[in-house]
Formats: C-alpha cells, structure tokens, sequence
C-alpha cells in the first residue's frame, strides 16, 4: 500500500479510512459498479426496455443485435420463449441482490448473537454452540445448502435460508474470536468494574470494537451468497421460472449451449462481475479496516 | 506451451481411432445410470435400455420398430375359446450367457419361464424377497390379480390361466418386467450364499452379455456367440453415461459416441443440418396433456373445461417447448397405437369462443386458478415450467389468473394423486401398444385416486372400455376405443397437448438402427460401416 | 504433544455425533416419500407401500430408525442404496478414487500454477505482473464455476475440439477397474492410447475445479510471502551477500509456506463443494454427482450416509492439518 503522506492533526476514523479506500483502484470500481447494480436495480421498472416475463412468440432465441438475425428490438437477443434476455437481466440484478442482502443481513445478526454470546458467557453455551457450528463446517457448504433447499422445497426464499444456514457459522466465530479478545482488553474490564450491565457491555463496549473484521466478512459474505444463490439456481433447486434469477436463467439455457450462446453468456457474465465487484470492494474495505495492513 | 499441446492433442486423437481398428464397437451415450440390472424391479427406459433390451428375451417380443407382438423365445402360443387359459410352446436350443461365477449346462426350458414369473408372482418363492424384491411393474400392472396360475405341462410348454378374460395380457409378456432368467444361475446362487448376484450380474439370453459395469460411468457388453437368433454384428457395445444433452451431442460431434438418445430440441435444427449426423424421427407413443381436477369447481362444468381449451395456443406451446420434436394431440391415445380416432376434431385456438363458453358458464369475470407443473424432463413433456408459463399467459388473455405451482417430484405425483390441483400437467408413455393402456389406466373411474388425475369418472365411456377389455376380437375393440375417443373429446377431461415426436441422432457410419415405439434403445441387428 | 492430539480426537467425537444427528433429521424432514418416486407416475398400492415400507424399516418410530442407524454405523455398515440396494459404503468406495483423481489434479493444478504466481508477485511487488496475477486471481475467486465450466467445453471440446467433452476415458477403451483411478488403470491395461485418452478427459475438469483454489493459493503465497519478506531474518540474510534466489527459494519461502499449506488444508471443504458442479458439469462419476442425483431421487440412505462419510473425512484431514500446524509451529517461533 502506498502510505500517504498527510501529516499534522489526526484525520477523522472516517476521512482516515476513506483516503485508504480510495487509494485503492480496484475497490473503487468494485463500489462504483455496486451502485451502479442498486441504480439498476431501483429504476428496473423504467430502464427495462420489456416486461421481463412478456413472451414475444414471434421472436424465440433471437440473437443479440450484433449477430446475424439479431435486431435492434431485442438488443441481447430472447431466450427460449421469446423474452428480452436484457429486461431479465436487469430484473435479474433485483433477485441476485436482494437475496444477498437477506442473507447476509440474516446471517449477520444470528451469527453475532450467537457468536457474541458464546465469547461472553463461555461454559457449556459456548461449547453448544461452537460443536453445532462445527458440525455445520465439516460438511461441504453446497451440499449442506442443497440438503436445507430439498427439505423446504426448491424456491428463491428457500435457497437463501439455506445459505443463511450454512453462512452463519463462519460470523459465529469470527464474532466470538473477536468478543474473546476484546473482553480481555482493559476498558472492558473497567467498565465491569464500573459496574456496566452484561448486555450493556457485550452489545455497546465490545460488540462496535469487533465490527471491523465482521463488516469484510459481511462482503465477502454478500459475494458468496450470490454465488451460491446461483449455484443452488444452476441445480434447480433456487429461483423458479419464471423469475429471472441469473443462476436458474443459466440452468434452463444450459441445453443451449451449442445453438444460442448469448443465453447461456449473458447471465454467467453478470454474476462473475457482480461477484468480482463484492470482492473487490471487500479486499479495500479489509486493507481501510485492518490497522495492522496500513503501517 | 499452446503448439505442444496441439501437437500432443493431435497425436492422441490418431491413437484413439486406431485403437478401434480390432473389434467393432458401439458407443452409446445413454442419458443416465441404470438403477439396477434386473428389469423386473423398475420402471425406468434407461434400466431398461440396460437390460432387457440387450440382454434378455421375453417370450414375446415386439418386432423392432413396431409395437406388433413376435414370437421370441415362446414359438407359438394359443388362447382358449374363453380367453383365460394361455399355453406357450417355448422355442429349443436357445443357450444363456456365461459368466465369471456361472457356465450354463443346459438350455432354456420351462423351469426358466416358471422361475422369472413366480419369483415375483409367488409371495413364499425363495427369490421372492432377494435384493429388496419389489417388482412395481409386475404390481403395477395388475399381474398378481390377473394371473391365477403359472404351470409346467413339459419341458417346453408353459400354461398360464387368467382368472377373468384381459385381452392386454398377451402384450404385458412382451413388456420388460417379463423379462426370461436363468433358473440354473439363480439356483447355483442361492446354493452359494449370494443370490443378489442373479440380480447385479444378470445372466440372460439376449444378443449382448452382460461384461461389467463401472458405477456413474460405463456398462460394457460382447456380443454372444450362441445367440439363438443369429450372433450381432457388433462385436462391443458400450454404454457411456452422459446425463447431460447438450454434452451428449458435443460427444457425437467430437466422435466420441455413435448413438445418443433424447436430444435437446434446441440443437435439432443443428443436428438436421450436421453431415456426420443422421436424425431419425418417428412420432413417439406417448401424450402430454393438462388435466382439470374435474371434481372442483369451476371445472366440474364442462363448458369451463372446453372454454379453457380453446383458450390455449398449443401451437406455441410446440414452437416454444418442443421446438419441431412434437405434434400436436387431439385424442389421448397416439396416433401409432391402433383405433386411434381420426375423425375426432380438435378444439382449436379461439379465444373469443372461449370466453363466449365462459360467459355461459357465469364466469365472464373470470377466476383464479393454479397450473401445476412438473419438475422433471419427460419425453412428453421436455419441459413443463415454461408450458406452464405459456399456459398462465394464455389463460391470463380471458381473464383467468393462474399460478404455477411446482413441486418436488415424489410429492408431485403424490399430491396430484389426492387431487389437490386445480390443473395439472402430465403425461404417458405406453407399455405395450395397448389402448387399454392409456384409456384404462389413466381416464376410468377405477382410476380415479390413482393413474386418473383428472378424476374423471362418467358412466358412457367408463362403460365402453370395460366392454373393450372382455373381448380379444381387435375389430369390436376397435370400434369401442374409437366412441370412447368422441366422448372424451366432447367431455374434456384433458386438455391433449403434444405427443412427442422422437428424435434419434445417429452417426453417419450407424447402419441398420430401428426406433422403438415404446422409446426404448436396442442394439441388436445394427452394424458399423 | 499426543495430550494435544488426544484433546484433538476428543472433540472430534461429538462432532460426529452431531452430524448423524444433522443428516438424520434433514432427510426425514425432507418432504415426499422414496416410494412415491420410485413408483413414477405408475403409482403404488396400498398393500405394496405397506409392504415396502416395512421392508426399509420406515414404519417403525423415528427414534427407533435414529437408533438403528447409529448401531449400523458402529457396525461400519452406513445402509443400502433404496434405488440400487447396494450398500452405501460399496458405492462410496467405488466412486471415491474417481474424485480422489480429480482433486489431486486439480490441487496439483492450482499448487502447481498458484505458488509460482504468488511468489513471483510477491518477489515483484507492484508490478504489472503482480497485477496481472492478482486482478485474474481475484476473478477466479469470484467466478461461477458451472459456467466457467461450460465455456471451457463450448471453447475447447467443441469450438477447437482440443480435449474430450466429458466422462474419464473415451468408451473405445476396456480399461478394467484395478485401483479405481483412471491414470493408473489405464497405465496398466494393454490398450493402446489408453492412457493418453485418460489424461486428456482429466485436463478441463482440473482446470475448472481448480480454478478457485488457484487463486486463493496466489494471493495467500503472494502476502505470506510479502510478510516474510519484509522480516528482519530476511533482511540480515540478504544483508550477508546471500544471493537473492537464495534468500527467497532457502529462508523466505519456508517460512512463507507455512500458512499457505494450512489453507490448502482447509480447502478440501471448498473442493467437494466444487466437485458435486464440475462433477455435474462433465458427467464425472464420482461422489459429488452421486450425492446430489441422491438428493433429486430421495435415497434417504445414500444421502444420510453420504454425507456422513464426507463430513467424517473433512473433519479428519482438518484434524490432521490442525496437528500437523501444531507440530510446526514451536519450531518456526524458535527460528525466528
């Protein structure tokens, strides 16, 4: 990292971190593209050129307009049954992002519950938990998910209670790990000796203290969740049609592989950037955060 | 880095073919694993494919590409004047494979045919109950009830008796589950202490031995010298499991397999046009329909049924989900299958003619409904969620809402069952040519709980196929199937989509392959040029 | 050292415990019953279902069935499939070495590309190499790798017709089941171009399912080592006139590898995950594919104990690396 070098009165925690994280190139496009997706998202209704569920039956797998028999009316072609492969993936962007969000809210809150919990009060709730979490750990995450999505049925609220399932345990002990540590810090031992209720002290003195290493966890986390949502898309078992969810879109296109590529690219490209912006975005945020990366 | 590569690709490519020079062998990829290697335990094409069709005889057989019955390993038989009693005369000198643990030391006789019956016939029958013993088709056709006795007259005359006259029953022997084992392999099994072997290393008479099988990956057979009908021309046959079709046909294209089954309708148009790629079609013996819960309402009125098939445009629905690989039904029954009713006329696409029916009905406001949609691939339905979607926009124009609705496929059939669906999506594929067996099974009242998910039930038609079914004369039957034909038409029960036409891709140098009706892929009689 | 390894164990056992109890529960909270599919649209009777269920043991009590599962797995007998009635451990077994190959290649793959990269980028810390590497290590992260998949066969199987679409070995060859895993069985069998058929079918599969773990080796290999680097060891070696191959091939990349070998450890998780897509995607016969086709066809005791053999392993390689990094590790704090 390239120290800048403004010396005099110490910046603001926030001006601080935001010089650090603009510093970054990648994390800066990795922002820019989120808010463009939340853009996207928000005026779906507006930009979409169609409905994304209109069937245009005269105009099954038209190809993007760049390719012979491709026009202007569908500018990235229609899948199967004559839909506009571009509304459904601007609609599609709805789906992904929505579903990530829940999940990592979700996952966020029950994870730091437990994980907070389990570091303050130790004993046998600390084990309970922290063999549930084990157990949850050793078995692959998709195939965990998988098992969660056939027990609920297959539909896109079921796949992202499933991946909250199996996501939780990863907050459960990075927030114990960092509640432990903090807990053995002076000011919290001052503050129990000042008398500070148990709640008062895990949820506002330790809790803000461990938020930094969760809040990369938390983005990294939103890029897995879009993952995996399309994955568990991919094996039928995610959104089911006709909502334009990027992961089942590229499931029903898959017999399509030779004859239309634009169906199967289309949405396989989406889900990389999404993914790859998250990703970026969260390697900025952890070298802004992580004080020991900065000297 | 990329140039050695090539050059070593390259390299590799030229070995691979030489090494075929030696025997003659077929690559099949077939669309999935066998669930097992006895055909009488399942009700799968694919286990079929596997077994029965390559390995076994039954006493009769169809003739390839026809669902007309053949003498196969039974030479003759006769029927008694009042249809029950059913005497085989079995065919001589007919040798059954040989394997690692077995070398057969006597030819096929009637202990051979008593053996495969009764093990699924007979509750006590020592096999009866061997690898988990469940035998859904031989219980799922009714054999239990129809079958009264099975008897040894000698070595080779077999007598069945019925216990009441069932003019299908000649073409159930012909079906898979009736397929003829070794009794001598299965007694020397059981005499060993492994009798489940009679059931993973299956020992039959057919055209191809069973070699090995390499689980999720690869079955092989040789072809068997002594095979009483002429020794295939092949000299290997393997089956390469790619449950993928897009993969298949990538493998086809790169050389790598010459016959693969259910194409993707989307890469018809492509195959159509390949050199190297012969597409056989042949219209399948199957139907794909929507079927109204005509126990609840609305569509216990017919007018609501008849308004909401004029309503659909199946003609999409066959652009869109069959893409060519299918035509458009008008009777329950395929137009292969014999007394299928021509002059039957079909309710086309008419919206205002439907909502005219529905206004009759008192429903010009329309309603709501649900559409359930299957979650699996079948021939007769390649893809039931986006006919559903096309069903929902269609429907949506004469102001009926309708949901999709989907579930796990178990549950599904269960539930359909129960008839908890407004309307469901379905199909059938024949087992024996039969229209008993479509008529019977999926639109009588007896049916109804069970293979009749549109919970039919009236007294004219039921009436009809129960008088086709007590007299073996084809012309009377005929007659019968035809009226039943007009009166389902007029009552609607269904909304008959599609038949599926099927699709057979094959390589150029693949010479002598027939379709099978009953969707079925056999080897036997097909050569290598 | 054992007392560690032997407190170690001990965890393990609940743990265990605890993932009978999860797979039990989740597939009999599954809805839908084997039956009913195994009957298709034919439908069962009655009489039959009875029959059949009392066959499965599925009539009894779920404590009962819990008790007898557990007094099976003692045993070492982990059920029979419902579909194929072989048994569940014969079945793992036999598919094992089919994934056991694929991930040793695809490890080998992302090792083998991955530290190289690493230290490279590391060595030459801000260049336009070091970029290069880590924006596509960090796309690799993020890719999706059933499409990645697809393209690779839509690009080299059937665009350049490069390597073979899918499966282990191409059907021409009887290559009969030894060890179980295709390069050797091939190696041994007397077919001509056997094995040649053999490497090609494992070329694409690697790649795709070691595309993620390739680029979490480079960029851990790039930071360990950067941290190494930046130590005062390294710097009095260099300080002594050590040669700079010397200094980061002798002392910084020991050191450097430490933490890397503990995450590759910890990948075998990601890689079953993986394994069940790219297993999928080029009809791989291994356990990936077995325990998701379980899944779709409700075989209660293929998936129950499926992933209870999978989750075991897990558990145990995590066992071995935690020991292995606890043996290590006293001894690099010494050296340093």
């Amino acid at each position: 990292m390239t120290t800048l070098s403004k010396p005099m009165a110490p910046p603001s925690p926030l001006r601080e971190f935001w010089s650090y994280f603009s510093a970054n190139r990648g994390a800066l496009i990795g922002l820019y593209y989120i808010i463009f997706l939340i853009l996207l998202i928000i005026f779906a209704d507006v930009i979409s050129p169609y409905h994304p569920y209109e069937q245009y039956r005269q105009s099954f797998l038209m190809p993007p307009v760049w390719e012979a028999g491709g026009s202007w009316a569908h500018i990235l072609g229609t899948d199967d049954v004559g839909r506009d492969m571009l509304s459904r993936l601007i609609h599609g962007a709805r789906y992904s992002m929505l579903a990530g969000a829940m999940v990592v809210t979700l996952s966020l809150i029950i994870g730091i519950v437990l994980g907070v919990l389990a570091g303050f009060y130790r004993g046998t709730f600390e084990v309970v938990i922290m063999r549930i979490a084990d157990v949850m750990l050793a078995v692959p995450s998709l195939l965990l998910a998988i098992a969660v999505v056939a027990v609920l049925g297959p539909s896109l609220l079921n796949a992202a209670m499933a991946i909250v399932v199996v996501s939780m345990p990863h907050y459960i002990r990075l927030a114990r790990a960092s509640t432990i540590s903090e807990m053995s810090k002076d000011y919290v031992i001052s503050s129990r000796v000042a008398g500070a209720s148990s709640f008062r002290l895990m949820f506002v003195a330790v809790l803000p203290n461990c938020m930094a290493p969760l809040i990369v966890q938390a983005t990294l986390g939103f890029s897995n969740a879009i993952l995996d949502m399309a994955a568990l898309g991919f094996v039928g078992l995610g959104a089911q049609p006709p909502i334009p969810e990027w992961g089942s879109m590229l499931a029903d296109a898959r017999q399509f592989v030779q004859s239309a590529w634009w169906v199967v690219t289309f949405p396989g490209v989406m889900i990389l950037t999404t993914v790859l912006a998250f990703n970026l975005m969260g390697d900025g945020l952890r070298d802004a955060l992580d004080p020991k990366l900065k000297q | 880095m990329n140039k050695t590569l090539k050059l070593f690709m390259g390299a590799a490519l030229a070995t691979a073919i030489s090494a075929t020079a030696g025997a003659k062998t077929l690559v099949y990829c077939s669309e999935g694993s066998p669930e097992g290697f006895n055909p009488a335990f399942y009700t799968s094409g694919t286990t079929f494919d596997a077994t029965s069709r390559q390995i076994f005889n039954r006493l009769v057989e169809f003739k390839p590409g026809t669902t007309e019955l053949a003498p196969a390993l039974a030479e003759s038989w006769n029927i008694s004047a009042d249809g029950l009693v059913y005497t085989f005369k079995l065919r001589k000198g007919v040798s059954f494979h040989a394997n690692k643990s077995f070398a057969p030391s006597r030819n096929f006789n009637a202990d051979d045919v008593l053996f495969s019956f009764d093990r699924q016939r007979v509750k006590d029958h020592p096999f009866h109950t061997v690898s988990g013993g469940s035998y859904e088709y031989w219980d799922g056709m009714g054999m239990s009830d129809s079958v009264k006795s099975v008897k040894k007259i000698d070595d080779y005359t077999v007598e069945i008796t019925l216990t009441a006259p069932n003019a299908p029953f000649i073409a159930n022997l012909g079906m898979d589950f009736a397929s003829i084992f070794s009794a001598e392999f299965a007694n020397k099994m059981m005499a060993a202490g492994t009798p489940e072997k009679v059931d993973s290393m299956p020992v039959g008479t057919g055209p191809f031995s069973f070699v090995d099988y390499q689980k999720d990956s690869q079955i092989r057979y040789a072809a068997f010298d002594k095979y009483w009908a002429g020794r295939a021309k092949l000299d290997r046959l393997v089956f390469s499991i790619t449950p993928d079709a897009s993969v298949r046909y990538a493998k086809m294209k790169a050389g790598e397999c010459h016959v693969m089954p259910y194409p993707a309708p989307a890469d018809l148009a492509a195959m159509g046009k390949d050199k190297d790629i012969n597409l056989m079609t042949q219209e399948g013996l199957n139907v794909g329909y929507l079927a109204f819960n005509t126990q609840k309402a609305p569509f216990d009125n017919k007018l609501v049924r008849q308004a909401l098939s004029y309503a659909i445009d199946k003609q999409a629905i066959l652009d869109a989900v069959f893409q060519g690989s299918g035509k458009i039904a008008k009777n329950p029954i395929p137009p292969t299958i014999w007394s299928y009713n021509d002059d039957v006329k079909d309710y086309g696409y008419n919206p205002a003619k439907a909502k005219e029916l529905l206004a009759q009905a008192g429903l010009s406001a329309g309603f709501s409904t649900n559409v359930w949609a299957m979650p699996v691939q079948r021939p007769y339905n390649p893809n039931a969620k986006r006919m559903a979607e096309l069903i929902q926009a269609d429907w949506a124009k004469v102001g009926v809402t309708a949901e999709v609705v989907s579930y796990e496929w178990g549950e599904y059939l269960a539930r359909s069952k129960n008839g908890e669906h407004d309307t469901v999506l379905l199909g059938w594929t024949g087992d024996n040519g039969d229209p008993d067996n479509f008529l019977y099974v999926l639109l009588s009242c007896d049916a109804v709980g069970g293979g009749n998910r549109a919970q039919f039930c009236n007294a004219d038609f039921d009436s009809l196929l129960k008088d086709a079914q007590k007299t073996t004369d084809v012309a009377k039957r005929t007659d019968l199937y035809k009226k039943a034909q007009v009166v389902f038409k007029e009552e609607a029960p269904w909304v008959t989509i599609a038949h599926s036409v099927v699709y057979q891709p094959l390589s150029k140098n693949v010479v002598g392959y027939k379709i099978d009706p009953f969707g079925g892929h056999a080897f036997y009689g097909v050569d290598l040029k | 050292m054992i007392a560690f390894i032997l407190k170690r164990l001990g965890m393990v056992i609940p743990t265990f415990i605890g993932i009978t109890l999860l797979t039990f529960s989740l597939i009999h909270m599954i809805p839908g019953d084997p039956i009913t599919v195994m009957a298709g649209e034919r439908g069962v009777s009655a009489e039959r279902r009875a029959e059949l269920e009392a066959l499965l043991g599925l009539d009894k009590p779920l404590y009962e069935q819990y008790f007898v599962y557990i007094s099976n797995i003692a045993q070492g007998d982990f059920g029979k499939s419902l579909i194929t009635r072989e048994p569940v451990l014969d079945e793992f077994l036999t598919l094992f070495p089919a994934t056991m190959e694929l991930s040793l290649f695809a490890a080998l793959f992302a090792i083998g590309l991955g530290l190289p990269l690493g230290i490279i980028a590391a060595v030459r810390r801000g260049s336009i190499f070091d970029h290069t590497v880590m924006s596509i290590s960090l796309a690799g992260y993020s890719m999706p790798i059933f499409w990645w998949g697809l393209l690779l066969i839509i690009l080299f199987s059937v665009t350049l017709g490069w390597t073979p679409v899918s499966g282990r070995i191409s059907a021409l060859y009887w290559v009969d089941t030894v060890t179980g895993f295709m390069l050797i069985d091939a190696w041994m069998s007397t077919e001509q171009g056997a094995f040649t058929s053999a490497v090609q079918h494992l070329i694409l599969p690697s790649i795709v399912l070691g595309t993620i773990p390739l680029a979490v080796v480079a960029r851990m290999t790039r930071s360990s080592m950067l941290e190494v680097l930046g130590e005062d060891f390294i710097r009095t070696a260099r300080a002594k006139g050590l040669s700079p191959l010397r200094v980061i091939m002798k002392h910084a990349l020991r050191n450097a590898l430490i933490p890397v070998v503990t995450v590759i450890g910890l990948q075998v998780g990601i890689l079953l995950s993986g394994a069940i897509l790219t297993e999928t995607i080029f009809a791989w016969p291994g356990i990936g594919r077995w325990l998701l086709e379980s899944i779709h066809r409700r075989d209660y005791q293929v998936v129950q104990g499926g992933i209870l053999i999978v989750a075991t392993m897990i558990i145990l390689i995590n066992l071995l690396v935690d020991v292995l990094y606890g043996v290590i590790n006293p001894r690099i704090r010494h050296s340093n």
